[in-house]
């Protein structure tokens, strides 16, 4: 029997989705769970947690994250708790609050996991960019895995059994690495990585106010807005919509990519989305021998086009 | 630690960097565990070239500070230190072994290197390797210190004796962070433009001597790894797509069709 932990992760109180993948991947090992929670009341997340053993909620005067902190709680709870393993989302804070878990616990830690075996210990993640795939085994007394995003099927739990409530305190000591201010973004975006559905522009959008036509149509779909490399380069687009190899790596069920030539490090950011649709001029570029389905025609057409229709069938 | 007051604080900035295949490389597997190097082109993976020219922008605005490039790996990683020599650090130091280290046993390594170099104050590293991925080091390597370190920082800046770094955290939002130093700073996309090496830079790093270290030396190898790679494989490919003929207009509306009725994603 091994004792899995989850950590759960807020976002302002509000539950990230991809915490039921994680739930779901627990839950199916059959083993004993336990999911950590920073929160002042855990009843809004216990329709989510059913069918656990545990909930850990971690109770403090200021529970704002701080990597430090949260790790050296986390570090306490796997300690008192006896967690064998411990799971968390590869977002953001993923990054980088694990691996401070993973040297306070004396653990080990892969990193953006497509699959993991929590009986053997072993996961495959992408290296080499998604160019390969490798499988680790983690033989420390203590394994740690960050699951990127939309790739374990979320599986509805038909338990009903409410779990146990286990409360523990912060830690408040030092703050080595300190947080002193969040500036949130003006526009409210949705985050890329946790995306369904993007909509990204390359060189061939020409200007930085065309990427309208494709805001407007990521709002029909509720969906993300990307980019190339080729359009943040030329100032079209932030470095935080850079979709690649020294961008973001997304993984939505449908990926439009419009204007963008395809180059390999483009691809290896988007390969894993369920569906990738291009939208080009140029019928020779290497995009459409990736996407599943394609259409040759100038994006300044199509885009708007396909506005319409997704807006005429999703009404 | 010893007490490093604000003038020696920056005296010796370093540097870790990777040597990594080229973003353009095919990478195929060989026996399973390991890659074919016959015919790949090594670069400084692109995140530690970030990292390399906010450590040279740190020591031109700190005269008298030196930067320190450091790398792990077998003979050929010296290329990868001249580029950053070319650049203009001032130092490098190879730490020389073909062992395949887990995460934690290359911070490990690492760390005993730059402790045992000089007083360290500022040291700069990349977010990731591009060639495992692995988003750890720089943490593993600052807890190793005791020290601390933020990632994917995109604005780095020393004021008052600390350093102000700003780091992208979800779609947009920023978080601001204060750290005393020494400490870590993983640099991101954004950070800055790294600078070319000139021809003049070239030239002068050929005639620095690179101080070499090796791992039995430091008495670390793969006996001490608790994370195992298995298997490496190339991901299933995705079969040929198709292009949708027709009208613009009506070929829109046949992807709209299929992406509802066949693909199941909207």
């Amino acid at each position: 029997m091994a004792n899995i932990g989850l950590y759960i992760e807020l976002k302002e109180g509000v539950f990230k989705k991809s915490n039921r993948e994680l739930l779901s991947l627990a839950r199916k090992s059959g083993q004993p769970v336990h999911a950590v929670l920073f929160c002042p009341d855990v009843q809004p997340y216990l329709e989510e947690l059913k069918g656990i053993q545990t909930v850990i909620q971690v109770q403090g005067a200021d529970l704002t994250y701080q990597p430090d902190r949260y790790a050296r709680t986390l570090a306490a709870v796997i300690h008192e708790f006896k967690l064998d393993i411990f799971c968390g989302i590869f977002s953001a804070q993923g990054k980088d609050l694990f691996p401070r878990l993973a040297a306070k616990a004396k653990a080990s830690l892969v990193n953006d996991c497509l699959a993991v075996d929590l009986d053997t210990r072993k996961a495959i993640k992408p290296v080499y960019s998604g160019k390969l795939l490798a499988e680790y085994q983690i033989d420390a007394s203590t394994a740690l895995f960050t699951i990127r995003p939309n790739v374990i099927a979320v599986e509805t739990t038909t338990a009903t059994k409410a779990p146990e409530i286990k409360t523990v305190a912060l830690d408040n000591g030092e703050l080595q690495t300190k947080i002193i201010s969040v500036e949130k973004s003006a526009s409210k975006k949705i985050d890329l990585t946790e995306a369904e559905i993007i909509v990204s522009g390359g060189r061939a959008m020409k200007g930085k106010e065309n990427f309208t036509i494709l805001e407007d149509l990521a709002k029909v779909l509720n969906g993300g807005i990307g980019a190339s490399r080729a359009a943040v380069d030329a100032g079209f687009a932030s470095a935080d919509m850079q979709v690649g190899q020294t961008g973001k790596v997304v993984n939505p069920k449908l990926y439009i990519a419009c204007g963008i030539s395809g180059a390999i490090q483009h691809f290896v950011g988007m390969k894993t989305s369920k569906i990738i649709v291009a939208v080009n001029k140029d019928p020779e570029a290497p995009i459409f021998k990736k996407a599943d389905y394609g259409i040759v025609g100038d994006l300044f057409t199509i885009v708007p086009l396909l506005k319409k229709e997704f807006k005429k069938v999703l009404s | 630690m010893n007490f490093v007051d604000f003038q020696e604080v920056l005296v010796n900035i370093y540097v870790c960097i990777k040597q990594v295949p080229d973003t353009e490389a095919s990478i195929l597997v060989k026996d399973g565990r390991s890659i074919n190097e016959a015919a790949i082109k090594w670069i400084v993976s692109p995140y530690d070239e970030y990292a390399v020219e906010e450590a040279l922008k740190l020591k031109e605005k700190n005269p008298g500070s030196t930067v320190t490039a450091v790398c792990l790996g077998p003979e050929r990683v010296q290329n990868a230190l001249r580029t950053a020599l070319a650049m203009g650090a001032d130092r490098a130091v190879h730490v020389e072994g073909n062992a395949a280290l887990d995460y934690q046993n290359t911070a490990l390594a690492l760390a005993q290197v730059i402790r045992a170099d000089k007083e360290f104050g500022v040291i700069f590293m990349g977010k990731q390797a591009i060639d495992d991925d692995a988003y750890q080091l720089h943490i593993l390597l600052a807890e190793e210190l005791a020290i601390p370190a933020a990632t994917n920082v995109t604005a780095f800046a020393f004021e008052n004796q600390a350093v102000k770094v700003e780091r992208e955290i979800d779609e947009g939002a920023k978080e601001m962070i204060e750290m005393a130093v020494p400490c870590i700073v993983a640099a991101a996309k954004g950070l800055n433009t790294p600078r070319y090496a000139s021809m003049m830079g070239i030239m002068k790093a050929k005639k620095i001597e690179i101080k070499k270290i090796t791992l039995s030396e430091i008495g670390i190898d793969e006996s001490q790894n608790r994370i195992r790679l298995l298997k490496l494989s190339a991901p299933a490919e995705k079969p040929q797509g198709r292009v949708i003929p027709g009208e613009a207009a009506d070929a829109v509306r046949e992807l709209v069709r299929l992406l509802r009725e066949e693909a199941k994603v909207i």
